[in-house]
């Protein structure tokens, strides 16, 4: 049996519905994202973890305790917020300390523990110091060490890096990775980051409208997203409105130009709508010497240098493309005006419906053993 | 006009010899200050220790020791005392009621509008309200006597206490005016946090909550004194404006229109321990603000 | 929902403190005729001819205050964020002295610094008084109101936009700067409004003939007037108040608007 389990969690305010069909199995030590658009229900499902909101119906469980009536103070979660919420009136050890002084821990056990906590977030120095000398990146270590203190069985974070900036924010990611691995501790995290969740996850729950898109691990969600909303939400993403012209073997058709899907197109028939999904860093110049490839041509509209990659807007008649190179001062890149052919393989394409059906039949099965 | 240069910031700024030009802007705010608050101020402070042949002399102040100025400071004190905790207290439960105490938000909106106008409600209206009310003829009073309570003779309107409740009506609103922005400064995740860290209720106010709002609630307290102490319409109409027995105001406001201690000089040593309480009294307000403020910059 | 008994018990106990002795001033100030309710004190009130010589008087004086206030911290606040925000904390300082030097202080301060000259000797040097003591009563209001409403727009770039248009400093404050904190200077304005109007401490001190002195006179006379003129005072500060948070709706609708 999973560490965490939430079955069926529906929340509602009101008329409006937040969260819906909710259900989750985390493994112990598993470190799980939420990730979706602001609103879409991952912060009220954490909450609902941590006990701060209720669930209208549905069960949570963690290692083995049905704890959706018990209130939050009982759970022996660890909650790290946005805001940092660090107590402005104690200092930096008594804010670590705090958990264990209200359990009526020893008072040598507290301070051992909390130079143990200051010593794993490298802010040893900084006990006696209060939350607004620190700046923003230690204000969130230290309440990533107050959630610790108390030895929690969950660590629950709730989008904790989006008030810093970016340089902090990704040298904290991985601080926190390494923390999570080296305790051990069942983790969710709650993001509307794309990169962060990848970065740090076992597995990402994909969420849009207080459902859940799509379970699984970061691979799996960005090379095949189970839906059309995780396909342009994880990652950039070009769609072109394609039309297929056999199903049976996988061929569309983007404009005239025939394109090979590598599966057949089970889910639809020949002369439907569809939109055909491609990554642009699976797209490259045309002269490679692969025959089995898709290629579509037109006209370079815009070359954007980024530094490591440059990355070329191709106009087709109606649909547009964008594709990346890599950054070679040996090479021009394309003019803009000039006639180009880009190349993709089969293997590339996802082929989206109007609505939210399986793009592929390898994500739906990725999908059922999440 | 200065003539203007240009900077490296890009600001157009006014050009060194023409600097004194600068403060000119400001001239007319210190003049009309000056002129309306500092000068006639200082030169009460000055007169203080001045006999009436303008030669230094401390009998001024010594004079403050006769017993009825005394006791007229004391009463003072002690009304200004009373009325900011008892108001304060009030004031303090209700705007906690209103913000964090999850009052639906019409009830805020329309308890601090009305705040807003009562702290502003003085003098003869003040006074008349509560004359309607606990006075020998007032609604509260017979409703009292009817259901067998009589209030009077033990009860006056104009005794010390009555004093108190008239004064705690400007009080309350003014310390919900002022603290109910620092409850609602206080952070959902705060609470949030130290819940998830297995505290209750009672902990989270007794470690947090209250130590975060003791510098903020003690220092609106401090001002409510100082309000208090410096009112002087209210206990005017209430008492008569007689110059025994009352408060310090009534004793200096009697001092313009008669020199009722025939000493010119007892009025201004009057008037400098007022000024001395009431420069304690902000002294120690913007101590206690920085205190909090300090905490919650972040 | 007994989770929410204390809060409704405090708000109950204060609209209690707050709401009865309204009711009750209200209620006495209809029985001016024994044995029914009516409204006759109020109307013996407005045909004062008293009432109205001191509302009027008070009324112009109110205006006055808030003219000069105007005229001299609008150019203050905007002097001090453009050129001397250094000078800044010292402004704060001086606009929180009347809380130090109490009204009753700081006209004995007055009335003793200035005898025997042309402000107390004649009437019109008297009133000169009065006006001075209000516009500093009314300092800390108007400077915050004026200072926060000028930090809400960049004045830097409108004082060089209007410098590089040709505009003088006249030019600059009187068409560009005063409408901006219009709504703010309105707020300050009306708070200094209600203060002056009920006013009593200073008025009756400096022996003018002032509503605050009136109300306190008639008080002494009569029976039932004075309720009737708390209620009249209680509803002229509540309509001041009311015109500050409805322009300061419309002010912020007005800032949220183009963004």
């Amino acid at each position: 049996m999973a560490f965490l389990e939430l079955v069926n969690v529906r929340k509602s305010f009101g008329a409006s519905v937040a969260v819906e069909n909710f259900n989750l199995a985390v493994e112990r030590g598993e470190f799980v994202s939420f990730l979706g658009p602001s609103g879409c229900g991952k912060t009220t499902t954490l909450r609902m973890v941590a006990g701060f909101e209720k669930p209208t119906a549905g069960r949570i469980v963690i290692d083995g305790v049905d704890v959706t009536d018990t209130p939050p103070n009982r759970r022996n979660i660890g909650m790290v917020f946005q805001s940092y919420a660090l107590f402005p009136n104690m200092t930096v050890a008594d804010n670590i300390g705090f958990g264990l002084k209200i359990a009526r821990r020893p008072a040598d056990e507290i301070r051992a523990r909390v130079e143990e906590l200051l010593r794993i977030i490298h802010m040893s120095e900084f006990g006696r110091r209060y939350p607004y000398q620190l700046s923003g990146g230690q204000q969130q270590r230290v309440a990533l060490a107050r959630a610790l203190a108390i030895q929690p069985k969950l660590l629950l974070l709730d989008e904790p890096l989006s008030a810093l900036d970016a340089k902090i924010r990704a040298s904290l990611r991985q601080e926190i990775r390494e923390i999570q691995r080296q305790l051990g501790i069942t983790t969710i995290y709650v993001t509307h980051d794309q990169e962060e969740a990848m970065a740090l996850s076992d597995r990402i729950v994909v969420m849009s409208r207080g459902r859940i898109e799509q379970i699984g691990t970061p691979f799996e969600v960005y090379n095949f997203p189970a839906t059309r909303f995780v396909a342009s939400f994880v990652g950039t993403l070009n769609l072109l409105q394609a039309t297929v012209v056999d199903a049976a073997i996988g061929l569309v058709s983007v404009e005239g130009q025939s394109i090979r899907v590598a599966r057949p197109l089970t889910q639809h028939r020949s002369g439907d709508a569809v939109s055909l999904a491609l990554r642009p860093e699976l797209i490259a110049l045309d002269g490679q010497i692969n025959s089995e490839v898709n290629r579509l041509s037109g006209t370079v509209e815009d070359v954007t240098f980024l530094g490591s990659i440059v990355r070329v807007r191709v106009r087709l008649s109606a649909n547009k493309l964008h594709f990346d190179l890599f950054n070679n001062p040996q090479l021009r890149p394309p003019q803009p005006g000039s006639l180009i052919t880009v190349q993709f393989a089969p293997e590339a394409c996802l082929v989206l419906g109007e609505d939210a059906s399986p793009a592929h039949p390898m994500s739906a099965s990725a999908a059922q053993a999440a | 006009m200065a003539p203007l240069t240009q900077t490296k910031t890009g600001r157009a700024t006014v050009e060194p010899r023409a600097f004194s030009w600068t403060w000119l802007g400001v001239a007319p705010f210190f003049l009309f200050v000056a002129a309306f608050l500092i000068w006639p101020t200082l030169s009460i402070i000055a007169q203080s220790f001045l006999d009436q042949d303008r030669r230094l002399t401390l009998r001024n102040i010594l004079e403050l020791g006769r017993p009825f100025i005394v006791s007229s400071y004391v009463y003072s004190l002690q009304l200004s005392a009373v009325t900011a905790i008892g108001g304060g207290i009030l004031g303090g439960l209700l705007a906690y009621a209103i913000t964090i105490g999850g009052l639906p938000r019409p009830l805020r909106d329309a308890v601090l509008s009305f705040s807003g106008v009562a702290s502003n409600f003085a003098g003869v209206p003040l006074a008349f309200a509560f004359i309607a009310t606990l006075g020998q003829l007032g609604v509260v009073t017979q409703w009292l006597r009817s259901v067998g309570i009589s209030l009077y003779p033990a009860f006056s309107l104009y005794s010390f206490w009555g004093l108190s409740i008239v004064y705690i009506y400007f009080q309350i609103p003014l310390m919900v005016l002022i603290m109910a922005p620092a409850f609602e400064g206080m952070r959902r995740e705060w609470r949030e946090a130290a819940e998830s860290l297995g505290a209750t209720s009672w902990h989270y106010w007794r470690y947090i909550g209250l130590p975060i709002l003791l510098p903020s609630i003690l220092g609106t307290m401090v001002l409510l004194f100082g309000n208090a102490f410096g009112a002087h319409a209210t206990a005017f109409q209430l008492t008569g404006g007689g110059s025994q027995g009352n408060v310090v105001t009534i004793l200096i406001g009697a001092q313009i229109s008669s020199d009722a201690l025939a000493n010119p000089g007892l009025g201004n040593a009057l008037a400098l321990g007022m000024i001395i309480i009431m420069g304690v009294c902000i002294g120690l307000y913007t101590w206690l603000q920085r205190l909090s403020a300090r905490w919650l910059r972040s | 929902m007994l989770k929410r008994f204390w809060p409704w018990f405090w708000f109950t106990v204060g609209a209690m403190y707050f709401l009865v002795p309204l009711y009750a001033t209200f209620d006495f100030s209809l029985r001016a005729r024994r044995g029914e309710l009516s409204f006759a004190a109020y109307a013996n009130v407005l045909n004062d001819i008293k009432f109205v010589e001191s509302f009027w008087f008070s009324f112009q004086t109110a205006l006055a205050t808030i003219v000069i206030s105007a005229l001299v911290i609008v150019p203050t606040a905007y002097w001090v964020q453009l050129r001397l925000p250094r000078l800044r904390p010292v402004i704060e300082f001086f606009t929180l002295l009347p809380f130090v030097v109490p009204a009753v202080v700081l006209v004995f301060s007055l009335a003793r610094t200035y005898s025997r000259t042309p402000l107390t000797d004649s009437r019109e040097g008297l009133w000169v008084l009065l006006i001075g003591s209000y516009v500093i009563l009314s300092f800390p209001y108007m400077y915050r109101a004026v200072d926060t409403g000028l930090r809400s727009i960049n004045i830097h770039d409108l004082t060089e936009a209007a410098q590089s248009l040709g505009a003088g400093w006249f030019t600059i404050l009187a068409r560009v700067i005063f409408p901006n904190v219009y709504t703010a200077l309105l707020s300050g304005a009306f708070i200094t409004f209600a203060i002056v109007m009920g006013e009593f401490t200073i008025a009756a001190l400096l022996a003018q003939p002032a509503f605050g002195p009136y109300m306190n006179r008639l008080a002494s006379s009569r029976v039932y007037e004075p309720s009737a003129l708390a209620i009249i005072s209680f509803a002229l500060t509540w309509a001041a108040i009311a015109a500050i948070q409805w322009i300061g709706q419309g002010a912020q609708a007005r800032v949220a608007g183009p963004r």
